[in-house]
């Protein structure tokens, strides 16, 4: 029984076309797997579904469910159909939740906005609906500042699915979370889906995500739906171009040749980090927390190294440390035989054999500055600006990929894609020995981050690079690495060469991490040419 | 959330041996004997040194500074060289005026301004919000004495609803005195409700932005309900610090509009004290003042806290 079905939806936002005619069905109880890259149209498709479009939208085209017209509903029935009839979670739960309301009042709202339950009787059904998302040993009266991020998205699947709504629309819903989070939340979508014979429509940039879930899938490019059908055979078959070259994306691993000598470059021993923790009262001691734990690995020249973890595993900590930016409570970094100090003793001769990548390409430029000043930027750290200054921008630009006109354009005028590339490009000028790359293709679409990769792996070839890649993205290590560490709590609980950790982990947290990881079933792919390698 | 208060507390109280240190420093320095100012140039070494002891300004500065410090713990702030009384009788005298008119121009300045800002805010873009915005604009830029003075022509000259001008005292009546306030009180409330009207709007139009406001529509609540329930209570952050901002600032900050009005309020107090070099009702005045800015911001620390759950650590 189809649920809900959608007829050319197409949405303009200030004449400027988002959508055209897009069409699909939602069968009920069923999972339908909305795929694309960003920008592609697919939140604003659940977003037209809802009629939560933004300001100087207009939609046409027809949403039926239950005999209505949902883009035919006024306002004050809208109202009353969402929540209740359609429930919806979002990508970010850290920003999702009211910070000012307990997460029992959140979740009890629901019931009451539809008149569903009392005031008190809400908030004991409240109770209930948090148990069934797993959160039973959560007070009602939290804050959502004293939750995770997977408790946090739990509570927004709470709220969304209290009054059994018939769909729930869930965009990127784990896209934010650890792969193990993750699977805790696929899992838990999966059993409300089985129990409560709700349809989920599940929208994803994560092609692993969506095999392992949904029923039907449909693929979505620059607003429009190019192919769809049930999830094996799409995956199987893979009948149009942009299908194939998404799927071979994903999997993409670039060439690479062994460029890792012997000579040690970076040299970190019994690293040990402490953050200080509020005073409990105003004379007492303060804590602290331990955030990285007696670390010890050497990095030789040209390696490629992988660093994996967990949000609040202490990577970035450690890759802090590592920079020179955060002093260590204990235990050394010596970078080609230098000790690394933090602060201002340590000298700019010493930070220009270091680079770093960030992940966010939209928040570490200054976009009031064009692209030459700000891949000049580590000239500062010269003894005097170099002569060829210029010609030396001019060189990076090309090396990563854009032209020397590239340099008097401003942040803005490029894509997330090519800023990343910036990025690389603001870190190779100096000529460093080693790059920090900190979950630098992590917000990259996989077409893009494929054509990063291919870039790193390119500059490491030709200028002898060594990289340090912090990343949760086993997919990623895999790609680009030589070596991995595996770190947990502070520690650093297994290394070895990146094909044997990822095919035979040791440790029980690596083979933990290794089966959340989502994966296309193997047989899928193997059927056509094209798909280079499986994933993970 | 009691840890948190104490240690407020502990940093309020911090703050006002601070401030009375320095001020009672600043006194010090400023060059001028206070007592040779009032007796004159060819005063009698004797008479001098009588009205030193007289005014307490005989031996060390520490035990002045202490002096001082524990005559105002026991409401004793000194005596007024210019007015020759107690200057605890005249602060308290000031205070019954300002203090009142202080806070019934921040009650009209909000009850004007959470409004406007709100509407403003939801209809964002349109007619009604570039009118509130407009009108908001013309508070700010008009001056309040200008405005004060229509006031008095329209009301007490052409309507004869109320008097132009003056303060009848407490003692008689609740009512003639509020009517006395109401013209110096919306003079004085006009710029201030303005400022808070934006800031007010900012703050919700910043909120309304917010993910959380998304999952709110997402369950089913209408605009206005999600503006009620999930973006007001966010958005009063700012609003809160500017309020007490313009409370420190109307509690000394009303001079002209006590001119104006001829109030007998704490602004005009201070200007006749710098006026007349009166250093003791100077120091006085300032250290009260100090202490209301620095009890009223405790008092913004303790509302942050109830609104929003995050700032209930210590600091």
């Amino acid at each position: 029984m189809t649920l809900l079905s959608t007829r050319d939806l197409s949405v303009s936002i200030n004449g400027t076309p988002i959508l055209d005619r897009v069409s699909f069905d939602v069968a009920e109880g069923e999972v339908f797997g909305l795929v694309g890259e960003s920008g592609s149209g697919k939140s604003m498709t659940a977003l037209a579904l809802m009629q939560l479009l933004p300001h100087g939208a207009r939609a046409t085209g027809a949403v039926q469910m239950g005999g209505r017209d949902l883009l035919a509903l006024p306002e004050r029935q809208m109202c009353a159909l969402r929540g209740r009839e359609i429930g919806m979670i979002f990508q970010e739960p850290m920003t999702a939740l009211n910070p000012v309301q307990t997460i029992g009042a959140q979740v009890a709202e629901t019931l009451v906005i539809h008149g569903a339950a009392s005031r008190s009787v809400a908030r004991a059904q409240a109770r209930h609906h948090l148990d069934r998302v797993g959160l039973a040993d959560i007070p009602l009266g939290r804050f959502p500042h004293e939750l995770s991020g997977g408790q946090r998205q739990r509570v927004c699947i709470a709220m969304a699915v209290a009054l059994r709504p018939k769909l729930l629309i869930a965009d990127e819903p784990t896209t934010a979370l650890d792969v193990t989070t993750q699977a805790q939340i696929l899992d838990l979508l999966r059993d409300l889906v089985a129990q409560e014979r709700m349809a989920l429509m599940l929208i994803t940039h994560d092609l692993a995500v969506v095999a392992g879930i949904a029923t039907h899938t449909a693929v979505m490019q620059a607003g429009r739906i190019v192919e769809a059908g049930p999830t094996e055979v799409l995956f199987r078959q893979r009948a149009h171009s942009y299908t194939r070259r998404l799927f071979a994306a994903s999997a993409h691993v670039p060439q690479r040749a062994p460029t890792a000598s012997a000579t040690p470059l970076l040299h970190v021993e019994n690293a040990t980090r402490d953050y200080q923790l509020p005073r409990a009262t105003p004379f007492a001691a303060p804590g602290h927390h331990r955030a990285v734990n007696a670390v010890s690995f050497t990095l030789n020249e040209g390696e490629s190294l992988g660093l994996v973890g967990e949000s609040g595993s202490g990577k970035s900590t450690l890759a802090r440390a590592i920079l020179g930016l955060d002093v260590l409570q204990g235990g050394t970094i010596q970078l080609g035989g230098e000790a690394v100090t933090a602060g201002h003793h340590m000298h700019a001769t010493m930070r220009a054999k270091m680079q770093v990548v960030f992940q966010d390409p939209y928040g570490s430029f200054n976009p009031r500055h064009h692209v030459a000043r700000l891949i000049a930027e580590p000239f500062h750290l010269l003894p005097k600006p170099p002569t060829d200054g210029a010609a030396r921008i001019n060189e990076a630009l090309t090396a990563v990929g854009l032209t020397p006109d590239d340099a008097n354009k401003f942040i803005h005028e490029f894509s997330g894609g090519q800023r990343q590339r910036i990025a690389i490009a603001r870190a190779l000028i100096i000529r460093p020995k080693l790059i920090v790359l900190d979950e630098a293709v992590s917000a990259l679409d996989v077409r893009v981050r494929a054509q990063i990769l291919d870039l790193l792996a390119s500059l490491q070839a030709s200028h002898g690079l060594a990289y340090l890649f912090i990343t949760h993205d086993l997919s990623v290590l895999r790609a680009i690495t030589d070596r991995v560490l595996v770190m947990r709590a502070g520690e650093i609980v297994e290394t070895g060469a990146t094909a044997q950790v990822l095919n035979a982990p040791q440790h029980p947290y690596t083979q933990s991490l290794i089966a959340a990881t989502p994966r296309i079933p193997e047989g899928w792919f193997k059927e056509t040419t094209d798909a280079a390698q499986p994933l993970v | 959330m009691l840890r948190f208060i104490l240690s407020r507390l502990a940093s309020l109280g911090l703050s006002l041996i601070v401030a009375s240190l320095v001020i009672f420093t600043v006194t010090e320095v400023i060059p001028g004997d206070p007592v040779s100012y009032m007796m004159g140039l060819n005063a009698p070494p004797e008479v001098e040194a009588a009205l030193r002891t007289l005014l307490h300004l005989n031996g060390s500065a520490p035990t002045r500074y202490l002096a001082w410090v524990v005559g105002m713990l026991h409401g004793d702030f000194g005596t007024s060289y210019t007015y020759r009384v107690p200057v605890a009788g005249l602060i308290a005298a000031r205070l019954q005026v300002s203090l009142p008119l202080t806070i019934y121009a921040l009650i009209l300045s909000t009850l004007i301004a959470l409004p406007a800002g709100m509407i403003a805010a939801a209809r964002r873009g349109r007619p009604t919000d570039a009118a509130v915005m407009g009108a908001t604009q013309l508070g700010i830029a008009v001056p309040n004495f200008w405005f004060a003075m229509l006031l008095v022509l329209l009301f007490a000259v052409r309507l004869h609803w109320v008097q132009a001008g003056g303060f009848p005292g407490w003692d008689k009546g609740l009512w003639v005195n509020l009517k006395a306030l109401t013209l110096p009180a919306i003079a004085l409330a006009l710029p201030q409700a303005s400022i808070l009207a934006r800031v007010m709007r900012s703050a919700l139009i910043e909120t309304l932005g917010q993910d959380y406001i998304r999952t709110a529509r997402a369950k089913g609540l209408s605009r206005a309900q999600t503006l009620r329930r999930h973006a007001f209570r966010n958005a009063l952050i700012p609003v809160l610090t500017i309020l007490g901002l313009q409370f420190s600032f109307l509690l000394a900050g009303a001079i002209i509009i006590e001119n104006v009005f001829y109030l007998p309020g704490l602004g005009r107090l201070i200007f006749q004290g710098i006026t007349q070099r009166d250093l003791i009702v100077v120091q006085s005045v300032v250290m009260l003042l100090v202490a209301a800015v620095i009890v009223v911001n405790f008092a913004v620390d303790l509302a942050y806290a109830l609104i929003d759950p995050r700032l209930r650590r210590p600091a």
